[in-house]
């Protein structure tokens, strides 16, 4: 994991040739990508908690979109960066992506906050899972909302057509993807051994008691 | 079918019988949505754009409507009468259509006396700006009656409900500016037309989980 880390580390700033700025490009995108997966895993494990069952992919769900919100702020914070650094706003309305995540990342508050005040139980697992796959159609309607929203917003739609790659660009880039995507999927294992240790601990305790 | 759509048609008469009764939804709509146009005209600064004001009409619609919606299940959660209904011998999403049929005929009441307001006030509205209008309060009855029980069940209660229902109307926002404002308005109709067939499906198809323990 490290190992991978530090790969991008090293591999990255040989490639970019096109400005310090350029950089973040090898994190923004991948970490977007990864908020997807991550999102879409949730709402994966929340269809087959519908359709079988089953305690552990509850936990599995709710693990995977926390990951996801997580990973959605970095790309809303890189992408506020990279915008500051190329366009020289913080924030612009007209970078469609960035609004997305903005959505996405509302939404998917609100689904912690829908879920903490729920009271623990079946109900609450399918209702958690009936709102994670609410999210998951809501991302492809929001892209389009927000690409039609741009013709009455800004008349000349942003074109920020990606720097071309190369195929060492590219190949740096892949790394950076697989780097981030491995991050994701170990955070995602250690909170859920933790979620699940803490939950074996908590029925121990009470077995005592 | 035909005992589904009765039992459809049962469900949102029930609603509107008590509303008719109590009357303590729709007249508290009819004066926010009221209320908020008055309070509009001295939000938007002399010589604002007329594009300015069918945006806060967006607003208006969809917070009258959290304010139904707010309320849709609140008779239900009286004498577990929620349990009643799920544990009758009708199918569940029965229930939600009802539910979301009785929330619409609320919310298509106060736009009723809310869109002649706006004429009224602010700036004409025509036959594409109508369309996009009854289109989108389809799309948030949709959702907010689902979304709505799922905020009855919290502790969280009305707090909630905003939150959950704010982040998916943008959609709806964005394609009914867009009919009001656009020469184009076709697409965007379209664009709501979809919108509330995904999530009709969507809604319907997952309502009993919500409801069921």
């Amino acid at each position: 994991m490290a190992a991978a880390v530090a790969m991008v580390f090293f591999v990255a700033p040989e490639d970019a040739d096109q400005g310090i700025s350029q950089k973040i490009f090898y994190f923004h995108v991948p970490i977007a990508l990864t908020a997807y997966a991550c999102f879409g895993l949730g709402a994966w494990k929340a269809l087959r908690l519908l359709w079988v069952g089953g305690e552990r992919r509850d936990l599995e769900s709710y693990t995977a979109i926390h990951q996801g919100t997580i990973f959605g702020a970095l790309t809303l914070v890189t992408g506020s960066i990279w915008a500051k650094a190329s366009w020289g706003v913080w924030w612009s309305w007209g970078s469609n992506q960035l609004v997305l995540f903005l959505v996405l990342f509302l939404f998917y508050c609100a689904y912690f906050m829908l879920r903490f005040s729920l009271e623990e139980g079946p109900r609450r697992e399918r209702t958690s899972a009936v709102y994670a796959l609410f999210g998951v159609a809501l991302i492809p309607v929001s892209f389009f909302a927000i690409r039609l929203a741009n013709d009455f917003i800004h008349p000349t739609v942003f074109t920020s057509a990606g720097p071309q790659m190369t195929g060492t660009m590219f190949v740096a880039f892949l790394v950076a993807w697989a780097a981030i995507v491995l991050l994701a999927y170990v955070m995602y294992r250690v909170e859920i051994v933790g979620k699940r240790t803490d939950a074996h601990l908590r029925e121990l305790r009470e077995a005592l008691s | 079918m035909i005992g589904y759509l009765a039992d459809v048609s049962a469900l949102a008469r029930k609603d509107l019988r008590l509303e008719l009764r109590a009357k303590d939804t729709l007249p508290a709509m009819l004066l926010f949505v009221l209320s908020t146009l008055v309070v509009f005209h001295f939000a938007l600064p002399k010589g604002t754009s007329e594009d300015a004001a069918y945006g806060l009409l967006w607003v208006a619609i969809v917070f009258t409507a959290l304010l139904g919606l707010a309320r849709a299940w609140s008779p239900e959660g009286e004498a577990g009468a929620l349990d009643a209904l799920v544990l009758a011998p009708c199918d569940r999403s029965a229930i939600w259509l009802g539910k979301t049929l009785a929330t619409l005929a609320f919310l298509a009441a106060a736009e009723v006396v809310a869109l002649p307001a706006f004429a009224l006030f602010f700036a004409p509205l025509d036959g594409a700006a109508l369309a996009g209008v009854l289109l989108a309060s389809l799309g948030i009855c949709v959702v907010g009656s689902l979304l709505s029980a799922m905020a009855a069940a919290s502790r969280g209660r009305e707090v909630i409900l905003p939150l959950l229902l704010l982040p998916l109307s943008i959609p709806l926002v964005v394609g009914g500016v867009g009919a009001s404002i656009s020469p184009e308005s076709g697409r965007y109709l379209l664009f709501l037309g979809l919108y509330d067939a995904v999530f009709a499906i969507l809604s319907w198809a997952s309502f009993e989980y919500v409801v069921t323990e």
